[in-house]
């Protein structure tokens, strides 16, 4: 795809930027758990 | 479940006057839906945006903030000290945004496409598409958060244990789309430099719109509690009375230095702009009431109260600090905005965009009163003690 | 602790806005991409010089767009006293300027300028508006929201909105005739126009007639092209004889709507990548504070008992070395009080141990409300 304004390339980057956001918090959590994964376990909420 | 409250008479004084609001707010609300928005409201070419966007939608989510201010000094900074302020907070919080989504429709073209910019088509680019996702994202955060609640109140007890478990996630999740969609809210406006007083315009009003959301969340549940305690004291149990006064003088602090941070970074934004020429107009004389009666004043009050240990001072200043941000939100979407237009083609509501505004409080209210008479909010389900 | 935390969060907040903000615009460089609209693309000059207030562009705009009859006909030229804004059924408007020191008034026509980054595009939330490879801007109602953040975004005050409309209101304005466009022809306004105060053409040729009106007509006009940069370029672009200001045309920037925005849109995913790690590290922190202070309390309480249990033992000792020396059945008495004494002593100490430990714990609550 040629990219001819500022507005779709904006467009384009923010497009996959949202997908990557979601990616990001899904993966927060999973890692997070994979790092805690041997802990102790200590009294959760 | 049921207290002698909510028997004794329906035609108590406050109740009619619900019920007025609520009949007048039903007849607006059919004269919209059929006739049009041109029909209920003043607003023009010019001034698309009015009160239902700059009170309902930017003051409704602002002082909604208290959900996501609470939950975070308790549950991520560890202020146990707080958490019966948790539950209240994220209730109000809840219902705020659930209808903010609400008062959105009366102001929405084609309000059965909210969901187009989630599902059908979506424009990213815009900050619009920012705020709608977050706050979308952030209702249902906000469900899940409040849902302990009401499942305590259905005996549901496995379901609740499972949801409490995932409060930290929860509360993360919540402060990350709370800065994100408090903060467009405030970047909405950048798109339109030469719409806004150069004064409230600047590179940094999300910035802006954040912080000062932090000092709506912490002066609402403040300001709440009052309401609370005036209303439903029966309702609330010992430890709620009992961390009451921890709570309004911590939040009391905290606002207090909150608001001496927004002081300065407004103050900066006005040197880093060069904008001082126009503190000497009108909108200037405008922008400094704002500046040291809502801002600065508050803080001091704060302060004041905090150091003497006085409950009421700080009360009335989170009723100032509340009405500052309410002045603020108004100023950047309708006071100051449009400002080199004529007069004759400025905007001033209609009284039937009011009538819906005080309707949509009303329900909030109402709805309130009715989970706080009858979950457990102000007080912990006997039951589920421990689990906290 | 935490509300340093805090400032510099927002300190970085206030860098990646910056940072976003010049990261846009390096990637345009590093792309190699500048960004100069589609080549080709049309545009209108307006040359207000020229125009003679008429309104038969209205009235040519009106024709071809099928738009609803006007209340006044176009004809009546007393419309132009009072000035006009383009509306959901006039999707163009002549207005008369008076200017000082001039004996002739001037006319400007307004219509939507077809930004070549069109602020309305940018903040449509469902993709509403496309900017077209013909250099027009459009506009799918099928998609419309009517949110109108559109018009609050538009620089020039061009898109209307139905307000009348019930069921299906959507916004209006210019389409620069797309639909002639595309079959060959003028947009209806530019057809109208009796005065050649409009010249249709592709925009370069147009920026470049526009600046030639300028240099060989020296007095004719202010050496301004307006819309060559304003709010990054638009399609539809004036020439004045006057300063614009006085026909209704704001001083505006260059830099086009997206790039005001650039900032704000790139801070979001920095604050989704570091917000969850700051607020884990809050998060980790008080509960590690909470485990270390228990822990202490736990060590001084044994400490304290193992202490007190020293002291009584060696009472005891003492008390016995006594009783073997004197042996003395009196003795033995001493012996046994001299214990009990030892024991009790023991017992308030740990009380009171007991006691502060508590009060720790409070005392710990106490210093969380600095933090909030
Ligand atoms: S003039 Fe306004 S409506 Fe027209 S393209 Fe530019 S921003 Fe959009
Ligand atoms: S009113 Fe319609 S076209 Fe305008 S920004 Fe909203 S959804 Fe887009």
């Amino acid at each position: 795809m040629e990219i001819h304004t500022l507005h779709e390339f904006m467009l384009h980057t923010k497009n996959i930027t949202y997908l990557l956001m979601g990616a990001t918090l899904v993966g927060f959590v999973c890692y997070w758990l994979f790092l805690t994964g041997r802990d102790k376990k200590i009294r959760k909420y | 479940m049921h207290d002698a409250n909510t028997k004794s008479g329906l035609f108590t004084p406050g109740n009619i006057i619900t019920g007025i609001i609520l009949a007048v707010g039903a007849v607006i609300t059919f004269i919209r839906f059929t006739q049009g928005i041109g029909a209920v409201t003043n607003l023009s070419d010019n001034n698309p945006w009015g009160i239902w966007i700059g009170f309902d939608l930017l003051c409704g989510v602002a002082l909604a903030a208290g959900g996501y201010v609470t939950s975070a000094s308790c549950y991520l900074f560890g202020m146990k000290r707080y958490h019966s302020a948790v539950r209240p907070a994220i209730t109000t919080a809840f219902l705020g945004y659930f209808f903010v989504v609400v008062a959105l429709h009366y102001d929405l073209g084609h309000p059965l496409r909210l969901p187009y910019p989630l599902v059908y088509s979506q424009g990213t680019t815009s900050l619009l598409f920012e705020v709608g996702l977050c706050v979308a994202t952030y209702l249902s955060v906000l469900f899940v958060e409040w849902s302990p609640a009401a499942l305590e109140w259905l005996g549901l007890r496995k379901i609740r244990n499972v949801v409490v478990k995932l409060t930290i996630m929860l509360t993360i999740f919540g402060v990350v789309l709370s800065t994100l969609h408090q903060s467009s809210l405030g970047a909405l406006f950048l798109i339109a430099p030469g719409k806004l007083h150069p004064l409230w315009y600047s590179s940094f009003l999300p910035v802006f719109f954040f912080i000062s959301s932090m000092v709506a969340g912490l002066s609402m549940v403040i300001f709440e509690g009052t309401l609370a305690h005036a209303g439903l004291h029966h309702k609330m149990d010992e430890t709620h009375l009992k961390e009451a006064e921890g709570v309004i003088f911590g939040f009391g602090k905290a606002a207090s230095f909150v608001l001496a941070g927004y002081f300065f970074i407004k103050t900066m934004d006005i040197a880093m702009d060069n904008d001082w020429t126009y503190l000497g107009t009108g909108y200037g004389a405008w922008f400094l009431v704002e500046m040291f009666g809502f801002v600065a004043l508050p803080s001091f009050l704060y302060a004041l109260g905090v150091r003497e240990k006085n409950v009421t001072l700080v009360r009335i200043a989170s009723i100032n600090a509340v009405l500052g941000i309410v002045l603020n939100r108004f100023n950047v979407s309708l006071i100051a905005f449009n400002w080199n237009l004529p007069a004759a083609d400025r905007y001033f509501p209609h009284w039937m965009e009011i009538g819906v505004s005080v309707f949509i409080v009303t329900l909030i209210i109402t709805v309130y009163r009715f989970i706080a008479t009858r979950m457990p909010v102000l007080y912990e389900h006997p039951d589920y003690k421990d689990a906290h | 602790m935490n509300r340093r935390r805090f400032l510099t969060l927002l300190g970085t907040a206030g860098v990646s806005t910056a940072m976003s903000a010049v990261g846009a615009k390096k990637a345009v460089a590093a792309g190699n991409q500048s960004f100069k609209g589609y080549k080709d693309s049309y545009g209108v000059l307006h040359d207000t010089t020229r125009c003679i207030g008429c309104r038969k562009c209205e009235q040519g705009c009106n024709e071809v767009n099928k738009l609803p009859a006007p209340k006044v006909k176009f004809d009546d030229l007393t419309v132009l006293e009072k000035s006009r804004r383009t509306d959901s059924n006039n999707w163009t408007v002549v207005n008369k300027y008076n200017v000082a020191g001039l004996d002739h008034p001037v006319f400007r026509k307004q219509q939507c300028n077809h930004c070549l980054e069109p602020a309305c595009a940018s903040a449509c939330f469902v993709k509403a508006f496309t900017k077209n490879p013909d250099g027009s801007v459009t506009y799918d109602g099928s998609l419309c929201v009517g949110c109108r953040y559109c018009m609050v975004a538009c620089p020039f005050n061009v898109p209307a909105f139905q307000y009348d409309e019930p069921f299906d209101p959507l916004i209006q304005k210019c389409t620069m005739c797309h639909p002639r466009i595309q079959e060959g022809k003028l947009p209806g306004c530019v057809e109208a126009c009796p005065k050649e105060a409009l010249t249709f053409g592709k925009r370069e040729d147009l920026v470049r007639i526009a600046h030639d009106r300028i240099r060989s007509n020296p007095g004719r006009y202010q050496d301004h092209v307006y819309g060559e940069h304003e709010m990054g370029g638009t399609a539809w672009m004036y020439l004045a004889g006057v300063p614009f200001e006085a026909v209704g045309q704001q001083e505006m920037g260059t830099k086009s709507a997206p790039e005001y925005t650039a900032g704000a849109l790139g801070s979001v995913p920095m604050v989704v990548g570091i917000w969850p790690v700051l607020l884990t590290g809050a998060y980790a922190i008080s509960k590690r504070k909470e485990k270390v202070a228990a822990e202490e309390r736990e060590e001084a309480v044994q400490a304290a008992l193992a202490k007190a249990r020293d002291d009584a033992a060696k009472a005891l000792d003492t008390a016995l070395a006594k009783a073997a020396k004197e042996k003395d059945a009196a003795v033995t008495r001493e012996v046994k009080k001299a214990m009990e004494q030892a024991e009790q002593a023991f017992e308030e100490k740990f009380a009171a141990l007991r006691a502060e430990g508590q009060s720790a714990e409070n005392g710990d609550d106490g210093e969380g409300k600095e933090d909030a």
